[in-house]
C-alpha cells in the first residue's frame, strides 16, 4: 500500500508543478465577475444564480482537468519513457496505476475544495449571511468530486490501450453519453422489438450514469439531499471505479512498453 | 550455484506489416547465463537485440516464448527488483523534479528511512559528479548529466546486480572514464554487472565475459580474448630508417610510412629474416608486436555476414 | 502464463459481480432522485436577463424546455385543481425573454395570467406586460392583439384600449374580419355580455390549446348562467309585484305560473333562489366556485 502512496504523492507534486492549479485563478476571477453581475439583479435569487454558476464552473474546470490530465497520467509516462526507471523498482504495475489515480484524485480534491471555498466566499460577500440551506451546495460539490473520480478512472483505462487523442475523445464522449443514459431506458423508437428495448434498458444501467451526480437544482434552492442518496452515489462511484481500474490494471500489466 | 541471470530460449516477436499478419523476430532463442560477481558485456550493432533482451529481463516487455530468471526468481516477480539497479538507454526522468528529488523518490521504493535516504542521495550525487547540481530541475540537464543521474538512481539502493543499457552513451571521454571507474569499483565490491554497449574498447577493458548478439541471435559467449581466438595474424615491426642505398630502398619499398617512421607486417615465421634485413639496412627497431584480431574485426565480419543474410531473407519474404 | 490466467479469472469475477452491484445501486439512486424532484419548483433560475447570459446560443432550446414544462404542469389536468400559479409568471417571463417568438407562451399567459383565481393568477397587469412584449417582437401576429384586447375588455374593463388594440390588429395581414366589428362594438357599446360571449366563442373556435379551450367553455357557461339568472331575477320582480314579497324558491315561482319547469344551468344543475330572494347558481354546480366577471351588481 505504501508504494501506492509514494507514487500518489509524486503525482500530486507533478500536478502542482505543472501549474494545473493555476485554474483556480481563473475560477476566482469568474466568481468575482459573477458576484458583481448578481449584485445588479434582483434580490432573493443571488443564491440560485451564484450556486448554479459556481457549480457549473467547478464541474467544467474539474472535468477538463480530469480528462486531459487523466489521459496523460499513463500516456505521458509511456511516451517520455519516464516509466522505465520507475518500473525497475520493486513496484507492481497495478500499484503504479493506483498510485497515479490516487494522486490525481487528491489534486482534484484540493482543487475542488478551494473552489468551493471561493464560491462560499463569493456568496457571503453578496448576501452578507449564509443560511443552512446553502450547505446543500457542499453536497453538490462532493457529488461533482465523485463524478470526477469516475472520469479519471475512465480516462486512465482508455489511455492504456489507445492513443492519447482517442482516449480523450472516448472519455469525453462517454461522459456526455452518461448524462443521457437514463433516456435510454424509456427509448421508444417505432418498430423496436421487445428484445432491443430490453437491451437498451440493460445498457442504460450498465453504462456510467453521470446524471446521478446532478443536484444543481436542489443546491440552488437549498433543498436538502437525502443521506441515502449520498451513500449510494458514493458506493456507485467506488464500485464503478474499482471495475474500471481493474480492467485498466489487467490491460496495463500485459502491455509491452516502448 | 544458480547464476545471477539466466535465460532459456528467450524469444520476442512483434506483429509486423499490414494488419499485423507478419511477425518480426527481434530476439530468437536466447539461452545464456551471467554468473554471480562477473561483469558481462552485451555486444552488438544497433537493432541486434541487446535492448530487447534487457527490457525483457526488466519486465518492460514480455517474452513471446522462453523464460528468464534473475537472482533465482522469474522476471515476472517484481519483488526481486529490490536487489537490482537498472539504467535505461536514453534515460529520461520527470523533468519537473530536481536531481536530488528524483533520487529521493526512487530511494523511497526501497524502504529507506528519511535520514538514510538523504545520506544516500548526497553520496550518490557526489559519486557521479553532480553534487553541485542537486537542486536544479532535470529539465535543465544536458544529456551527459541525465546519464549520470541515471547511473546514480541505479545504484542508490546498493543493489547486488546491475543492468545497464548503454551506460557510456552521451558522455565525453572524461565522463566515460568516470563511469568505467565506477563500474570497476562496483565489480571490486562483488556486484554482478550486465551492460550493453557497442563501444568495443569498453567491453574489452571491463568485461570478464562478453556475449555477441547480432540479428536477434547470440553469436558467441566468452572472455573477450577467447572469442576472437588466439590465432595471431602476424607480427608488426615499427622502425626508423635514415639514409639511402640499395638495401635501404628495398626495405622502404616493403614498408609503409608510419608517422616519422616505418611499419612492416610479416608472418611469425618470417620475423627473424625480416629483422636481419632491417639490421642490414641499419634500421633502428622501435617496437615488435603481435597482431591480434580485435573484437572489431570479429564484429565487422559478423555484421557483414548478417547483412548478406538479411538481404536474402527480405527477398524471400519470410 | 499463470499470471495471465489468474487475471482472466479475476475479470470473470470482477466484471459480473461489479456490474450486478452497479445495477442495484443505480436502482436505489433512481428512487431517491425521483423522490427528491417530486415537489420540484419548475423554475431553476428566475431572472430572465441572467438566464439569457447563461444559456447563450441555446436560448431558443431553453425557452422551449421552459414552455414545455409550463404546459405539462399547468395543462388540462391541472385546471380546476390546486395550481401553483406563483411560478406561472416567472416561467412565461423567462421563456419569452429567451425566445421572444414563442407565440403559444403569450397566448397561454394572456388567458391564465389575467383570469381571476382559481382559474388564473389574477394578474391582468402582467398579462398586459407579457402581451406587449409579444406584440413588440411579433408585430404582424394579429392574434396577440385579440388576446390583449380580451384582457382589457374582460378583466380590466378598459373598453377604449380594448377597442384600440382590436382595431390595430384588424389591420394586420390575415386578420379575421370580425376584429374590426368587435373593435367597433367595444368602442360603442362598452360593457356587454353579448360582446363577451362573442370573444369567448371566437377563442373556443380558433384556439388549438386545450387549456384555453376549456377556459373559454367555462366562461361561456358562466355567461349563459348570468343571462339565465338575470332572466329569473326579472321574473322574480314580477313575483314581488304579484305577491308583495320575494320568492323563496324556484318551485314557488313555478307554482305562481311565472316559470315553466325547472331551469337548469349549462352544467345541468337547477338554479336556486338565495335568502335574499335573488336567483343564483346552485352550490352543487361546478360553476358556483367560479367568478364570473359579468355578474351585474345587484
Amino acid at each position: 500500500m505504501s508504494r501506492v502512496l509514494i507514487v500518489a504523492r509524486n503525482t500530486f507534486r507533478e500536478a502542482v508543478r505543472d501549474r494545473v492549479l493555476y485554474n483556480l485563478v481563473f475560477f476566482a476571477l469568474l466568481m468575482i465577475a459573477s458576484a458583481v453581475i448578481v449584485g445588479q439583479v434582483s434580490m432573493d435569487i443571488e443564491t440560485i444564480v451564484m450556486v448554479s454558476l459556481g457549480l457549473s464552473a467547478i464541474s467544467l474546470i474539474g472535468l477538463l482537468i480530469a480528462v486531459f490530465t487523466g489521459v496523460g497520467l499513463v500516456s505521458k509516462e509511456i511516451d517520455k519513457r519516464t516509466l522505465h526507471a520507475v518500473l525497475a523498482r520493486p513496484l507492481r504495475r497495478w500499484e503504479f496505476l493506483l498510485g497515479k489515480f490516487t494522486g490525481l484524485v487528491l489534486t482534484l480534491t484540493v482543487n475542488t475544495a478551494a473552489m468551493a471555498a471561493g464560491l462560499f466566499l463569493a456568496m457571503w460577500s453578496v448576501k452578507h449571511s449564509l443560511v443552512r440551506g446553502d450547505a446543500v451546495a457542499l453536497v453538490a460539490v462532493y457529488f461533482i468530486l465523485l463524478k470526477l473520480m469516475l472520469v479519471v478512472a475512465l480516462a486512465m483505462m482508455f489511455s492504456c490501450f489507445t492513443s492519447p487523442l482517442l482516449a480523450i475523445l472516448f472519455t469525453g464522449g462517454l461522459y456526455v453519453a452518461g448524462l443521457f443514459v437514463a433516456q435510454l431506458r424509456s427509448l421508444q423508437l417505432t418498430q423496436m422489438s421487445a428484445h432491443t428495448q430490453k437491451f437498451f434498458s440493460i445498457l442504460s444501467y450498465l453504462l456510467p450514469n453521470f446524471e446521478n451526480y446532478d443536484v444543481m437544482g436542489a443546491a440552488a434552492h437549498g433543498r436538502a439531499i437525502s443521506r441515502s442518496l449520498v451513500l449510494h452515489n458514493t458506493l456507485y462511484t467506488a464500485l464503478y471505479c474499482a471495475i474500471v481500474l481493474s480492467v485498466a490494471a489487467v490491460i496495463f500489466s500485459r502491455k509491452d512498453l516502448k | 550455484m544458480t547464476a545471477a541471470i539466466e535465460t532459456q530460449n528467450l524469444t520476442k516477436q512483434y506483429p509486423h506489416g499490414f494488419l499485423h499478419l507478419k511477425r518480426k523476430t527481434s530476439l530468437e532463442n536466447l539461452t545464456m547465463q551471467v554468473e554471480d560477481g562477473e561483469v558481462f558485456g552485451f555486444l552488438g550493432p544497433n537493432g541486434a537485440g541487446k535492448s530487447t533482451t534487457i527490457k525483457l529481463l526488466m519486465g518492460i516487455i514480455f517474452p513471446t516464448a522462453g523464460s528468464a530468471q534473475i537472482l533465482g526468481k522469474p522476471v515476472s516477480d517484481v519483488s526481486m527488483h529490490q536487489d537490482i539497479g537498472y539504467l535505461p538507454e536514453q534515460p529520461y526522468f520527470y523533468d519537473y523534479l530536481t536531481a536530488a528529488e528524483v533520487l529521493d523518490y526512487f530511494a523511497r521504493f526501497h524502504g529507506f528511512r528519511a535520514a538514510e535516504r538523504k545520506e544516500r542521495v548526497q553520496k550518490m550525487l557526489r559519486k557521479v559528479g553532480l553534487e553541485t547540481a542537486g537542486k536544479i530541475q532535470l529539465r535543465k540537464f544536458s544529456k551527459g548529466m541525465l546519464q549520470r543521474v541515471g547511473l546514480a538512481q541505479a545504484i542508490v539502493h546498493d543493489p547486488k546486480l546491475l543492468i545497464l543499457d548503454e551506460p557510456m552513451s552521451g558522455l565525453d571521454p572524461v565522463g566515460r572514464r568516470e563511469v568505467r571507474d565506477i563500474i570497476l569499483e562496483l565489480k571490486n565490491a562483488g556486484k554482478t554487472i550486465l551492460f550493453s554497449t557497442h563501444i568495443l574498447s569498453d567491453a574489452e577493458t571491463l568485461c570478464d565475459r562478453v556475449g555477441v548478439i547480432a540479428g536477434g541471435q547470440l553469436r558467441g559467449v566468452g572472455a573477450p580474448g577467447s572469442i576472437v581466438g588466439v590465432k595471431s595474424l602476424g607480427m608488426e615491426i615499427i622502425f626508423e630508417l635514415t639514409g639511402s642505398g640499395a638495401q635501404i630502398e628495398k626495405v622502404r619499398a616493403k614498408a609503409t610510412k608510419f608517422g616519422a617512421n616505418y611499419r612492416m607486417s610479416v608472418s611469425e615465421a618470417e620475423l627473424y629474416a625480416a629483422l636481419e634485413e632491417l639490421r642490414g639496412a641499419s634500421a633502428t627497431i622501435i617496437s615488435v608486436t603481435q597482431i591480434k584480431p580485435t573484437l572489431e574485426d570479429f564484429f565487422m565480419e559478423l555484421v557483414g555476414k548478417d547483412r548478406a543474410q538479411a538481404a536474402a531473407v527480405e527477398v524471400s519474404g519470410q | 502464463m499463470t499470471v495471465r490466467k489468474s487475471t482472466a479469472w479475476l475479470l470473470l469475477l470482477v466484471l459480473p459481480a461489479g456490474f450486478a452491484g452497479i445495477w442495484r445501486l443505480q436502482r436505489k439512486v433512481n428512487v431517491e432522485r425521483d423522490a427528491m424532484y417530486q415537489e420540484q419548483d419548475e423554475v431553476l433560475v428566475r431572472s430572465p436577463k441572467l438566464m439569457k447570459l447563461v444559456t447563450l446560443e441555446y436560448a431558443t432550446l431553453a425557452a422551449d424546455i421552459y414552455w414545455t414544462r409550463a404546459v405539462q404542469y399547468y395543462g388540462n389536468k391541472h385546471l380546476g385543481e390546486e395550481m401553483n400559479l406563483e411560478s406561472l409568471w416567472p416561467l412565461l417571463d423567462v421563456a419569452t425573454t429567451l425566445d421572444p417568438n414563442l407565440l403559444p407562451a403569450y397566448r397561454f399567459g394572456a388567458t391564465f395570467l389575467s383570469q381571476p383565481q382559481p382559474r388564473g393568477a389574477g394578474r391582468p397587469d402582467l398579462a398586459v406586460q407579457l402581451l406587449e412584449r409579444g406584440l413588440n417582437a411579433n408585430p404582424t401576429y394579429w392574434r396577440l392583439n385579440q388576446d390583449l384586447g380580451n384582457v382589457y375588455y374582460l378583466e380590466l374593463k378598459d373598453y377604449g384600449k380594448a377597442g384600440q388594440t382590436y382595431l390595430e390588429g384588424s389591420k394586420k395581414p390575415g386578420a379575421a374580419p370580425w376584429m374590426k366589428v368587435m373593435a367597433a362594438r367595444f368602442l360603442e357599446k362598452g360593457d356587454s355580455r353579448e360582446t363577451a360571449t362573442m370573444l369567448w366563442s371566437e377563442l373556443l373556435d380558433s384556439s388549438t390549446d386545450d387549456a384555453i379551450k376549456e377556459t373559454a367553455r367555462i366562461n361561456l357557461e358562466l355567461l349563459r348562467a348570468d343571462e339565465d339568472v338575470d332572466q329569473i331575477n326579472a321574473l322574480a320582480q314580477r313575483f314581488i309585484a304579484k305577491t308583495g314579497r320575494p320568492p323563496t324558491s324556484i318551485g314557488e315561482m313555478a307554482q305562481a305560473g311565472l316559470i315553466g319547469g325547472e331551469p337548469l344551468d349549462p352544467t345541468g344543475h337547477p338554479y336556486v333562489i338565495g335568502l335574499d330572494g335573488k336567483a343564483r347558481v346552485s352550490s352543487k354546480s361546478p360553476l358556483f366556485k367560479e367568478k364570473s366577471v359579468y355578474r351585474r351588481p345587484l
